[in-house]
This record gives C-alpha cells, sequence and structure tokens, in this order.
C-alpha cells in the first residue's frame, strides 16, 4: 500500500509550496494590477556540492525593472541562466513572457536579449559586425537591423570604433559591445547581468540612460547588479538573494523605510549582518 | 531553417579565416606550402629522378648517296652521357611514347640531312647553294629540365658532326625548328602522391574545428548563440558550409600549386567535379572528428593535443605515405577514410578511371558512410558533452 502513502507525502508538500508565492504575488498585485513577464516557481538549483538556487519564488511584471542583489555566489547568474533557458533547474519552475522555459525554450528565446556577465565577444570581427551578427540571428529585417544598429552604437558612444577589430577595443568598449548585442533586436524581456561593471562613470551614465529608456518603451528588464546606488537609480523593485534564498523584496524605497536605513547596502547588513561585499 | 541566420553565421566563419593568422596558416599556406616542397623532392619540379634524358630519334635518311652523315649524327648523339637514344622508325610510335612520359624527347632527322650537310662543305661560303633544312625536335612539356636542357645539348652535338670537334661560329644550313611542346603525363613519383596530397590538405579541419569551437565555447559565445533562436541544425549546418567551402579553397590550392610545378593528369570536367565532391565529402568527416575533439578536450589547449589523434593515423596511414609502409600498417590504413579518398583520387587522376567505375563508387559510398557516421557521433558527442 505503497501509493496513497506517498499521495499524501506530496500533498504536503504541495501545501508548503504555495505559501511563500502567495505572500510576495500579494505585495505585488497591491503595487499595480499589471500582466506578469516573468514567474519563478519554487526554483532550486544544485551543482555536486553547492545549492547555487534555493526554493526561490518571484514575480515580474510586464515593463518593470527587476533588480537581483546579492554578495558574489549569491545565485543571481545561476537564476538568468535557467530564466534563458542555458541552465535546467533541479526543481521548480520559470515561465517567461507567458511560456514555461523547459518546455518551450524557442518561444522564449524570441522575446528575450540576454547579457552575460562575461564579456562574450568575437574578437575577430568588428563591433558592428558583432552587434549585426547577433541580429541577424534574430533574423530582423535588414532595414531595422541597420537602424538599430546605427543607433545603439550611437548611444553607447561606439560609433567611431565600430569598424575596429574587437580585439584591439579596450575592456569598457567590449562590456559596451556585449550590451548592445543583447539588445540590438529589441527584444520584449532582457536579462542584464551586471551590465555596468568594470565601466567608467561616463559610460555607466550612458548605459543608465539607455536602460531608463527600455523602461519608458515599455520592455520588462532583470537587471543584476553589486552597484546599490544603480539599483536605487534604475529599478522600479529589487529582490535580495543571499545563499540562493530571496531574504528581501520590494521597492528600494519600501525596503529602506521597512528597515530604517540610508540605503540598500545597510539593509543587507542587517538581515544578515554582513556586507555585501567585503571592502578590498 | 532560417537562411538569414544561417549566412550570417557563415560569414562570421569565413572572416575568422581570414583574419586570424593562425587559422590562415593551418587552411592556406600549409597545404601550399606542403605541395611545394612534395614536389620538390619527388619530383614533379626537377624532372626525371635519373639524370639522363630518353631519347627517340626517328632518322628519314636511313638510306641514300648521304646517309653516312645523318649516321655520324646520331653517333655523336649516342656518345653524350646525359642522353640515352633510341631509333624509332616512325614518328607516331614514338610521339605516342613521349605522351606517355616514357621518353623526354623526340628527334626527327629530316631525309635531306645529309645532302644539307654536302651542300654546305660543297661552297662554305657561298650561302646561297646550301640546301637548307630543319630538325624536328618535340619536348616534354611537363619536365622543366627536358625543354631547359635537350635543345643545346643536340645544337652543340649537331655543330660537332658538321664542323669536326674545333668549335667556330659559322653560319650553317640546318635550323634546329623551334621545339614544338608536347603535353605529355611524364610520371614521376609526385603523380603518385598528388592524390594524396589533396586529400591531405584537408585533413588539418579536423584541428581548426575543434580549436574553434573549444575556444567559442571558453569565451562563451557558444551559449550566448545558444541564447537566440538558432537551432542546432542551424548551427551545424552553417559549420558544415563554411569548412567545406574551406576545404574546397584548399584543394584547389593544393591543385594550382600541384599544376603550377608541373602536375597534369588525365582528367576531364566530370572527374575533377567528382573529386571536389569526394573531397568536400571528406572535410565533413574531418569537422566530425572535430566535434568529437571539442566534446572530449577541456581545453582550446587540450584540443589541439587530441586533434593528433584523429590527424596521425589519418595522415600516415591513409593518405600517399601509406605505400611506403609495412603490410600490417597497410590493412590499418584501410580504416582510415582518408585512405579511401586517396583511392579514389588515385584512380580519377592517375589510372584516368572513369567516374562510373565500381572502385570509384566503392570509394565514394565508404567515404560518404564514414563521414556521416563521423559528424552525427560529433554533433551528438559535442551535444551532450562539449557544451559547456
Ligand atoms: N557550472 C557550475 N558548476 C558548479 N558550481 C557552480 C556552477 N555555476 C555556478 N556555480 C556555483 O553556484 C553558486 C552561485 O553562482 P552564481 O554564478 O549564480 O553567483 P552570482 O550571484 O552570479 O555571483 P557573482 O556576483 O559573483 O556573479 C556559486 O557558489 C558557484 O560556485
Ligand atoms: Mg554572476
Amino acid at each position: 500500500m505503497k501509493s496513497p502513502g506517498s499521495l499524501i507525502c506530496s500533498w504536503e508538500i504541495g501545501i508548503f509550496k504555495q505559501v511563500i508565492p502567495l505572500s510576495t504575488t500579494l505585495t505585488v498585485s497591491m503595487m499595480s494590477p499589471k500582466e506578469v513577464a516573468i514567474t519563478i516557481n519554487n526554483l532550486t538549483k544544485r551543482f555536486e556540492d553547492v545549492t547555487a538556487v534555493d526554493g526561490l519564488s518571484l514575480e515580474v511584471e510586464k515593463g518593470e525593472l527587476f533588480g537581483l542583489l546579492g554578495p558574489n555566489g549569491a545565485g543571481k547568474t545561476t537564476t538568468i541562466n535557467i530564466l534563458c533557458g542555458l541552465l535546467k533547474p533541479t526543481s521548480g519552475s520559470v515561465n517567461v513572457g507567458g511560456y514555461d522555459v523547459q518546455k518551450r525554450p524557442d518561444k522564449v528565446k524570441e522575446m528575450i536579449g540576454v547579457c552575460p556577465q562575461d564579456t562574450a565577444v568575437f574578437s575577430y570581427l568588428t563591433g558592428r559586425e558583432n552587434v549585426e551578427l547577433f541580429a541577424n540571428l534574430h533574423a530582423m529585417p535588414r532595414e531595422k537591423l541597420k537602424k538599430n544598429t546605427e543607433d545603439l552604437l550611437k548611444k553607447l558612444g561606439l560609433l567611431e570604433e565600430a569598424n575596429r577589430h574587437v580585439r584591439k577595443y579596450s575592456g569598457g568598449m567590449r562590456r559596451r559591445t556585449n550590451l548592445i548585442m543583447a539588445l540590438v533586436h529589441d527584444p520584449e524581456i532582457a536579462f542584464l547581468d551586471e551590465p555596468t561593471v568594470a565601466m567608467d562613470v561616463q559610460s555607466r551614465h550612458a548605459v543608465w540612460d539607455f536602460i531608463k529608456e527600455l523602461k519608458k518603451q515599455n520592455k520588462t528588464v532583470i537587471l543584476t547588479t553589486h552597484y546599490m546606488e544603480e539599483a536605487e537609480e534604475l529599478c522600479d523593485r529589487v529582490g535580495i538573494i543571499d545563499h540562493g534564498k530571496l531574504i528581501a523584496l520590494g521597492a528600494p524605497e519600501q525596503l529602506k523605510s521597512k528597515f530604517r536605513t540610508k540605503n540598500l547596502e545597510e539593509v543587507f547588513i542587517q538581515l544578515t549582518g554582513r556586507k555585501i561585499r567585503e571592502e578590498l | 531553417m532560417n537562411f538569414q541566420r544561417v549566412s550570417s553565421l557563415v560569414r562570421k566563419d569565413l572572416k575568422k579565416m581570414i583574419r586570424q593568422p593562425a587559422t590562415l596558416f593551418l587552411i592556406v599556406l600549409f597545404p601550399v606550402m606542403l605541395t611545394l616542397a612534395f614536389g620538390a623532392s619527388f619530383g614533379a619540379i626537377g624532372g626525371t629522378q635519373s639524370a639522363t634524358y630518353q631519347i627517340a630519334v626517328v632518322n628519314m635518311e636511313s638510306s641514300g648517296p648521304y646517309q653516312q652523315w645523318s649516321q655520324h649524327f646520331v653517333e655523336n648523339l649516342t656518345h653524350i652521357e646525359l642522353l640515352n637514344i633510341q631509333a624509332f622508325s616512325d614518328n607516331e610510335t614514338a610521339q605516342a611514347d613521349l605522351i606517355q612520359g616514357k621518353i623526354q624527347a623526340v628527334l626527327v632527322i629530316p631525309g635531306n640531312f645529309g645532302q644539307s650537310c654536302d651542300s654546305f662543305w660543297t661552297a662554305p661560303t657561298n650561302p646561297s647553294l646550301w640546301v637548307n633544312t630543319t630538325l624536328q625536335l618535340h619536348l616534354d612539356s611537363g619536365s622543366m629540365f627536358a625543354t631547359q636542357a635537350i635543345p643545346p645539348i643536340i645544337q652543340q652535338v649537331l655543330t660537332a658532326t658538321l664542323y669536326g670537334t674545333q668549335p667556330i661560329s659559322i653560319p650553317t644550313p640546318i635550323q634546329i625548328g623551334s621545339p614544338s611542346l608536347i603535353q605529355a603525363s611524364k610520371t614521376t613519383m609526385f603523380d603518385y602522391m598528388a592524390p594524396g596530397i589533396f586529400a591531405y590538405a584537408t585533413i588539418f579541419l579536423t584541428m581548426t574545428v575543434a580549436q574553434s569551437f573549444t575556444e567559442d565555447r571558453e569565451k562563451g559565445l557558444l551559449r550566448r548563440i545558444n541564447t537566440t533562436p538558432t537551432t542546432p541544425t542551424e548551427f551545424m549546418i552553417s559549420q558544415a558550409i563554411s569548412n567545406m567551402a574551406a576545404a574546397l579553397i584548399q584543394v584547389a590550392l593544393v591543385f594550382a600549386m600541384a599544376y603550377l610545378v608541373g602536375y597534369r593528369p588525365y582528367i576531364d570536367v566530370v572527374s575533377f567535379t567528382l573529386a571536389f565532391i569526394i573531397v568536400s565529402i571528406f572535410a565533413l568527416c574531418n569537422v566530425g572528428f572535430g566535434l568529437i575533439t571539442a566534446a572530449i578536450a577541456k581545453s582550446s589547449g587540450a584540443a589541439t593535443g587530441i586533434s593528433f589523434i584523429f590527424i596521425m593515423p589519418q595522415m600516415f596511414l591513409g593518405t600517399f605515405v601509406g605505400a611506403a609502409l609495412s603490410p600490417s600498417a597497410q590493412v590499418a590504413g584501410k580504416f582510415m577514410p582518408s585512405y579511401y579518398v586517396t583511392d579514389a583520387l588515385t584512380s580519377l587522376f592517375l589510372r584516368g578511371a572513369p567516374v562510373s567505375s565500381p572502385t570509384i563508387l566503392l570509394d565514394l559510398s565508404v567515404v560518404t558512410i564514414i563521414s556521416g557516421i563521423s559528424l552525427l557521433l560529433g554533433i551528438l558527442l559535442f551535444r551532450k558533452y562539449g557544451k559547456t
């Protein structure tokens, strides 16, 4: 009589599962009753010896700019890799743009633009060729492709260098190319994994302006960052994760007033007793 | 399948081949240098290996009052150590041998040769009384040495015959007709090796493919492409197209180089096309080996080393080197796809076999089947183990 026993067991888990997302959905729906773009449902990802993501549940609305914050190794990149279909979850599920990523990765890939944390550009191509290649991989019509490429290179200050081989670019120029390649095809949903790391102040502000524009176009963006001021400047809401678990969720202002702190860094310290990033 | 995606990926790969010096070296320079090196050491550059030239002499003046002149001339030729003189009774047989490369030159002594010589000695100072005539000399154009060395030697012997041994420079009634060059296929070591070199040219694709995949993987570029709607099929098709293009360029270059150093196979357009098809299919086989290598290798450095597991036996057991090996090594060679490519090209180029002959069809099927298996296995292994 094994099967009834296991049935009861799974019921219990089922009830337990629903508790956490319920509370989060509640806060979200109170803010704005909008369409949901991304749902992360009790997501767990284990590598051989580490649990990178541990029962994470989240919802991101359409048109929302959502910040994923957390110290090194918190599980931000792993979460993004699962959202764009590069990694399989150990358990739980993710839904992007109305499709289960595991079941319809083809549909999801048409909607998303991914800017990887580690710069991935073809060094033997020019900046423009890199950007156009990714526009072509998204099968963009030729005229729009040319226009978008030109616009983005200009906005991020790469137009003059666009015909040089990326091999000869500086690190910051490569980072900017890396970002343009993710967004040239005008994706509905963008995953930006630390897009401004290693950029000078000027480039960082150019990228910020650019990300704000995405928001005006009602794009959904998940942004990971180490820079607290970046999150405060850009994000509608942030989720702070530590050891793969969501430990705080809300608008930056909301979190700051709730924890009575001046900034998000201090929120993290209050929650964990640690700094998000050890001083060097 | 989306054409825009595939073509943009192919263009990217071709740019990579052109813009990266290391890749360009492996793909273009290496096969070209190889051909030149083998051409120089095995006979295409430099004519026959022995230092003597086989020359057919057709003497049209075998009888008549002045025939001792031509006999004397032939005798003098025979004394030249560099030349091996063979008397032929008619021009046709001699020409046939020239075309087959058995001999390097045909010298036709005209019927009025003796008369002409005699007329000179009758009136050495009065050219208007001379009976003028022409010696016909046909040379093998495929041998640089034959075309360069033989005419002056014959001129020298002719002068000696006419004037005796003292060297004098005076006008003579006999001219050597400007040598008419015959396209003769003279079989040298190089002819036996050329098909193997054509197969050899694409073997290094294994290394370039393995390096390219491991590098792109290390830089996160494969993952990045994987976040776009590009399907694995589209990606692999683009790889197949760009590598086949590289293979065709390689073989065309090697063929052009071989032609430059004097290689002239018996071949028509159909056989030529088939040769290119076989080599392209073999290129896919090497792409497959490259993918298998990339799946096993943990880094691009390791990929270079591992690719030699495929390259070495293909090179030493399967191509032109194979003929010089021990019998057991030759048996091992039959497990190499390059062996069947070499065999098919040898049949086409050296033996002049028609494209529909059973040997060639068998070789073609074996190469196709092995290439299919290699490519499929490569794709499967790479998808399972090679992506991260
Ligand atoms: N392929 C992998 N194999 C094994 N462990 C992995 C792998 N990828 C990530 N991890 C582990 O998972 C944990 C989370 O890594 P992840 O890259 O998601 O962190 P992160 O939040 O993006 O950190 P950072 O701020 O440094 O980018 C880390 O402990 C990491 O060591
Ligand atoms: Mg990360």
